[in-house]
């Protein structure tokens, strides 16, 4: 009997694809359904955020780093800060520490419910997104508080933070905590431990921890491949060494460690961890002054010398280094990023996977387009 | 680790290929032969005493007439970190490619490629990554100048209107 004949096909996906989060194309050669070569085409929203920072400064800046990853946008203020601290040597009072611990661990809570929501949505559930946001909404709230802004925050100053928390505001964020903790339980029965869901995702794109090292993969998604490892422990940045959490990992539960339901299981996982942090961050804080809440500046920011800083951002290890020259612009900044490293693995992971499988392979990454492209 | 220890190791197994330490600033680092940087990350990551198995970042830094290619390392295993810097000519600013030792590098590189015009002799697939195809110059240099034109459309603004 002849075979059948088949024509492998180019295929087009994104940039604007709704699965593919953000500004991002794909350039798919298929055989049916079944991927023969992804090649990724990134770089739709680079804003060339490396450039403007030679062109501003130090503080003038810290707008900007809102715009490096927008769903996130609070770590890459810290990062910003951490960097030009420790080029500069500035201290950071404890309240301040205490604050900008308060400030990310909210915003990863809300960062990964974009993440969770949006891949149970990639894959075909619609109401998790919802439930997902109902949660990100009231964090957004919070945060608006905090420092007035909802989205891009410019909460973070070299030395500090801009605000300290308004009155109440601790009593409401343990009131939306109560109703979180068990909202994440429901979540699982929703969605997480769900049999189609799991069916759908277990041995899906699975990376191996040792392919997770070597393309650089950072944050839930290396600790979704069974790596115990997480910044706010091995570096002990910030206050996170007086603050009490778990790291969670893949471990292979529903399939092979490393699958995409790993790395949602991770993130999960990792928002009670973020809860748990906030409980006692907002137990510790009056522990310190108020008010306290920016370091001593030098009288002229104007570095010499150069300096890396990383902090654990929601999408992983992410770096700031940043270069001055005696100027009071930097000589150079560069951010390296959690979904940029992710994004490169995409191309070696793809062939042989569906085309509906790309898409939850993306999600699982959690990328994040401006992140990708600074 | 420090990465005084980190210079001694290198330079007790690769001798000249390893170049001065910079010790007094912030973040010590090392300075590599352009030559022999695909030798040296690869003892940075088996040598049972280093194991850099994490690139964490790779950049290029503009230096006047030449252009320093700047490797973060971090070692998950043994939890120490160094940084290694490769200096390369402007006019012919051409390095090894370290896509064999970490998979990962093959953006970063196309990224330093992009944005400083940095050759990487040994990438599979050296090409822009951020900015479009047909983009002239290299952006990231301090000598480059913001074009007024791109693909024929004017984007300077006459304020006076």
């Amino acid at each position: 009997m002849a075979t059948l004949q088949t024509i492998e096909m180019e295929l087009n996906m994104g940039p604007q694809h709704p699965s593919t989060h953000g500004v991002i194309r794909f350039i798919l050669r298929t055989d049916g359904e079944v991927i023969a070569e992804c090649k990724p085409d990134v770089g739709y929203l680079h804003r060339s955020i490396e450039k403007i920072a030679e062109l501003c400064t130090y503080n003038g800046f810290m707008p900007y780093t809102d715009r490096v990853d927008y769903v996130a946008a609070m770590f890459a203020n810290e990062c910003w800060a951490s960097a030009c601290e420790k080029l500069m040597d500035v201290p950071v009072p404890k309240r301040a520490s205490y604050l900008r611990v308060l400030s990310c661990e909210l915003n990863r809570i809300s960062s990964h419910m974009i993440a969770l929501g949006a891949m149970a949505q990639d894959v075909g559930a619609v109401t998790p997104f919802l439930w997902a946001l109902r949660e990100r909404e009231h964090i957004n709230d919070f945060i608006e508080e905090l420092c007035g802004a909802r989205l891009t925050f410019n909460y973070h100053r070299i030395g500090g933070v801009s605000f300290d928390m308004p009155k109440g505001w601790r009593d409401k964020v343990l009131r939306w905590l109560d109703d979180f903790e068990p909202a994440m339980e429901e979540f699982d029965r929703l969605i997480t431990l769900n049999d189609i869901y799991v069916k759908r995702l277990a041995d899906v794109a699975v990376i191996t921890a040792e392919e997770a090292k070597d393309f650089g993969l950072v944050g839930p998604n290396l600790r979704g491949s069974g790596v115990k490892w997480d910044l706010r422990r091995a570096d002990s940045y910030s206050v996170y060494p007086e603050l009490e959490f778990d790291i969670p990992i893949g471990t292979g539960e529903m399939g092979t460690t490393g699958d995409c339901w790993d790395r949602f299981w991770v993130r999960c996982q990792e928002c009670r961890e973020s809860a748990k942090i906030l409980r006692q961050a907002l137990d510790k804080i009056d522990e310190h002054p108020e008010d306290d809440i920016v370091g001593k500046l030098p009288k002229k920011m104007k570095p010499q010398g150069e300096a890396y800083a990383r902090v654990e951002s929601a999408r992983g290890d992410m770096g700031c280094y940043v270069v001055g020259r005696g100027g009071a612009e930097a000589y150079r900044a560069r951010f390296r990023t959690g979904s940029f490293t992710a994004m490169g693995i995409i191309e070696a992971k793809s062939p042989g996977l569906f085309v509906a499988d790309l898409v939850a392979l993306i999600a699982s990454l959690d990328v994040v387009a401006p992140e990708i492209d600074r | 680790m420090k990465t005084e220890e980190i210079h001694q190791t290198l330079t007790a197994r690769l001798g000249d290929a390893i170049g001065a330490l910079h010790a007094e600033t912030i973040d010590p680092w090392i300075e590599v032969q352009a030559t022999a940087i695909v030798d040296v990350t690869r003892v940075c990551k088996e040598d049972p005493a280093l194991r850099f198995d994490f690139l964490s970042s790779l950049c290029g830094v503009d230096a006047g007439d030449s252009i320093f290619v700047v490797y973060h390392l971090y070692s998950y295993a043994l939890r120490h970190s160094t940084v290694l810097k490769v200096k390369v000519p402007k006019d012919t600013p051409v390095t090894r490619s370290v896509t064999g030792v970490w998979r990962g590098a093959d953006w970063f590189e196309r990224e330093a490629y992009d944005l400083f015009g940095v050759r990487f002799e040994g990438h599979p697939d050296l090409r822009r990554i951020l900015l479009p195809d047909d983009w002239e110059g290299h952006p990231l240099r301090k000598e480059y100048v913001f074009p007024s034109h791109y693909g024929g459309i004017d984007n300077t603004r006459d304020y006076n209107i």
